[in-house]
């Protein structure tokens, strides 16, 4: 292009006289080819800081083990199925919660703002007397509102989310007794669908096929995205792998939905032909909302540029991203995942009352984000993270509330979640530092 | 000094105030595709102004903007980046928390035509590609952290990106000014790469050495006016030092016209 313009004063260097001799080879992925290379590579990403799961599955397993030694009916199955069922709402509310957190906002109204959606749907349910679709989808849509309120207030009026949203929390707990408007604080749900939203069940045979079909769905897209890097030249990583991990989440459901299965029911209640078994639909929610979340954060434009302006702003702002209404965004996404939880929440107590949602419910959301791996400070997270924080958390609040009795368990239990929350917070500090 | 070759950018007489402020009093300037012009001047001089003005970020008050020799109004950031003018900043502006591919594409990400969804395979492909037309050999893997990169190779990705969208003229800001020597040479090498494939490379910089190295014209501004703008191969270190200081050297400069008619 140059070629008549003398170029001046570079001296004759020997660098660039040795790379016009080699041209340079495509830079490609750095990927493992072998199974011991990826554990090791895995090891050192862990030791440099990237934690991930590490620590929320570290967690999970000590405890388990240290509930088990100390209390006989900890591990048996209609324990287990408790545990399972108990963690949902909280787990669905870490979830919507985890994109908020990506932005290094906070929601500190998503609790509440979940159980006023919930009494709108019980209203809509048992005032009204529409069907349990419409009442779900009244809440989801005064989930949506609410958190594009919040979102606008933060992006548009730049108040800090901590305001704004610890502002809601009060606002909409008076919210919610209007909505609610009943003497006896609280209405009772009848329809069985918003009852089985937390106590439903899968039959057993649903439960396999579902394992089955979600696991091979995987392994086909994992090997559809391979053949994809293989056509372009790309390296991919070893089909072991992939296997190996196919045949983890096949054993790791397998135990689940085997435990599952298990008929909890009273043997009594076994011979009355009253069963109490299943993977429950709220383990299916959480698993749909996971697909679709995760695919929306990790496959789509749109999540990719909530990462970016997790991460930089500016540099977001500069490749010409929307900032302002990805920011309106996650507390949309994050409000409407709230009202879902809400509604599960709705179904654990039979119904929707004054104060539910209120208190510590959405720190405890936000104790299972940290937990599963997802930081406070923005730019890094998965919504799986909030499954396993969510999963640890159960665990916990089930074993500590079943070792400690007396006047003061309450206040134990407290200390300790308070404790297992600073823990998390401190692993997230360190490995950030770990990376710098 | 006839040039056969006409400027792709070209600033005639360019104005720009803020209040009072007179930043920018008449600047012509001009940049050559496969040339690395360097943009010289003190503090204060105006280099941040200009390139603001170019990069659309400030709209310009009074003279003209030519782009391929045909008058253009550039009232934002984005109308310069749809004529091919792209602007590395200082402060890079890369995600930490991305790797290098993600931030190659960062708001331009390359979608998959039948499912509407990310194409990485694609995109790293074409990271690839451009880093390596670079010769880039300092980056280990496409799908590093941005977090992981040494300063020299953030500066790296960042040129890098500037060439997977076809620029055609790229402003550079200070890109060396935080490195170390060999770093320093590397982005250097990487500078003139940039230029030999027919990109017009504007390089502001405060160090001589960089500059006689690796820029093939001198643009020296100094209290808002272009002193002058002149071959590399015709200047010496003191030269340029004497542009930006004093505005004028022995011929050349500001006492002569406002246009650098010695040039």
């Amino acid at each position: 292009m140059s070629t008549e313009t003398v170029h001046n004063p570079s001296d004759p260097d020997v660098v660039a006289d040795h790379e016009a001799a080699n041209p340079a080879v495509n830079v490609t992925a750095l990927i493992p080819q072998t199974l011991g290379g990826t554990f090791t590579s895995y090891l050192r990403r862990v030791r440099a800081g990237e934690t991930g799961s590490v620590p929320g599955i570290i967690g999970a397993v000590a405890l388990m083990i240290v509930f088990g030694v100390a209390q006989s009916s900890f591990l048996t199955t209609s324990n287990i199925a408790d545990i399972v069922e108990q963690a949902a709402p909280n787990t669905i509310l870490a979830m919507g919660l985890v994109f908020v957190l990506l932005l290094g906002e906070i929601d500190l109204s998503a609790g509440v703002v979940g159980s006023t959606a919930a009494a709108v749907a019980a209203v809509l349910s048992v005032k009204h007397g529409l069907p349990w679709e419409l009442a779900i989808l009244g809440a989801a849509a005064f989930g949506a509102v609410s958190g594009i309120v919040l979102g606008w207030l933060r992006s548009k009026l730049g108040i800090p989310s901590f305001v704004v949203t610890l502002s809601a929390f009060i606002a909409f707990q008076g919210v919610q007794v209007l909505v609610i408007n009943s003497k006896s604080n609280g209405i009772q749900i009848n329809d069985q669908v918003l009852h089985n939203l937390y106590f439903g069940r899968l039959t057993p045979s649903a439960g396999w096929i579902l394992l089955v079909v979600s696991v091979a769905l995987y392994a086909l897209v994992k090997l559809a995205q391979a053949a994809q890097r293989r056509r372009r030249g790309l390296a991919n990583e070893p089909v072991v792998v992939l296997g190996l991990r196919a045949i983890a989440m096949l054993l790791f459901g397998g135990v689940f939905v085997y435990l599952m299965n298990i008929d909890q029911a009273a043997s009594w209640q076994q011979r009355e032909g009253i069963h109490q078994r299943g993977v429950p639909w709220s383990s299916v929610i959480i698993l749909g909302l996971l697909v679709v979340l995760s695919f929306v954060l990790n496959k789509t434009r749109y999540g990719r540029h909530v990462f970016a302006v997790g991460g930089n702003e500016e540099a977001a702002r500069r490749a010409g991203i929307r900032v302002l209404s990805i920011r309106i965004s996650v507390f949309v996404i994050c409000s409407a995942m709230a009202a879902i939880s809400g509604l599960v929440l709705a179904g654990q107590l039979g119904g929707a009352n004054t104060g539910d949602g209120g208190g510590n419910t959405l720190l405890y959301a936000v104790a299972a984000a940290v937990i599963g791996g997802t930081s406070l400070m923005g730019g890094r997270g998965r919504v799986v993270d909030a499954i396993l924080g969510g999963a640890v958390l159960a665990i916990l609040a089930n074993g500590v509330s079943d070792l400690i009795q007396g006047g003061n368990s309450s206040a134990y239990e407290l200390i300790i979640d308070g404790a297992v929350l600073l823990l998390a917070a401190a692993v997230d500090s360190m490995s950030r530092k770990a990376r710098r | 000094m006839t040039d056969k070759q006409e400027p792709i950018l070209r600033l005639r007489g360019v104005t720009k105030s803020f209040g009072p402020v007179e930043v920018l009093k008449g600047v012509d300037f001009e940049a050559y595709a496969g040339e690395v012009t360097a943009l010289v001047g003190d503090n204060g001089a105006g280099k941040s102004t200009l390139v603001k003005c170019i990069g659309g970020t400030y709209s310009i008050d009074g003279g003209e903007y030519l782009y391929d020799g045909k008058p253009v109004t550039v009232k934002g950031p984005r109308d310069s980046s749809a004529l091919g003018i792209e602007i590395v900043y200082q402060d890079l502006a890369l995600a930490d928390n991305l790797d290098i591919v993600q931030n190659m594409f960062l708001g331009r990400e390359t979608l998959n035509k039948k499912t509407r969804t990310l194409d990485e395979a694609e995109m790293e492909h074409l990271a690839g590609e451009a880093l390596a037309s670079l010769s880039v050999r300092t980056v280990k893997s496409v799908r590093q952290k941005v977090s992981s990169l040494s300063g020299g190779q953030r500066q790296t990705v960042a040129i890098a990106k500037t060439v997977l969208w076809n620029s055609k003229v790229v402003i550079l800001d200070e890109p060396t000014a935080a490195l170390g020597v060999a770093q320093t040479a590397q982005v250097l090498d990487l500078v003139r790469r940039l230029a030999d494939q027919g990109i017009a490379v504007i390089l502001i910089s405060h160090n001589m050495l960089d500059v006689l190295k690796v820029s093939d014209r001198v643009a020296a501004l100094y209290l808002g006016r272009m002193a002058a703008q002149v071959k590399t191969s015709e200047l010496n270190h003191t030269q340029i030092v004497e542009l930006i200081t004093a505005g004028r050297s022995g011929e050349l400069g500001l006492v002569e016209a406002t246009n650098g008619a010695a040039v």
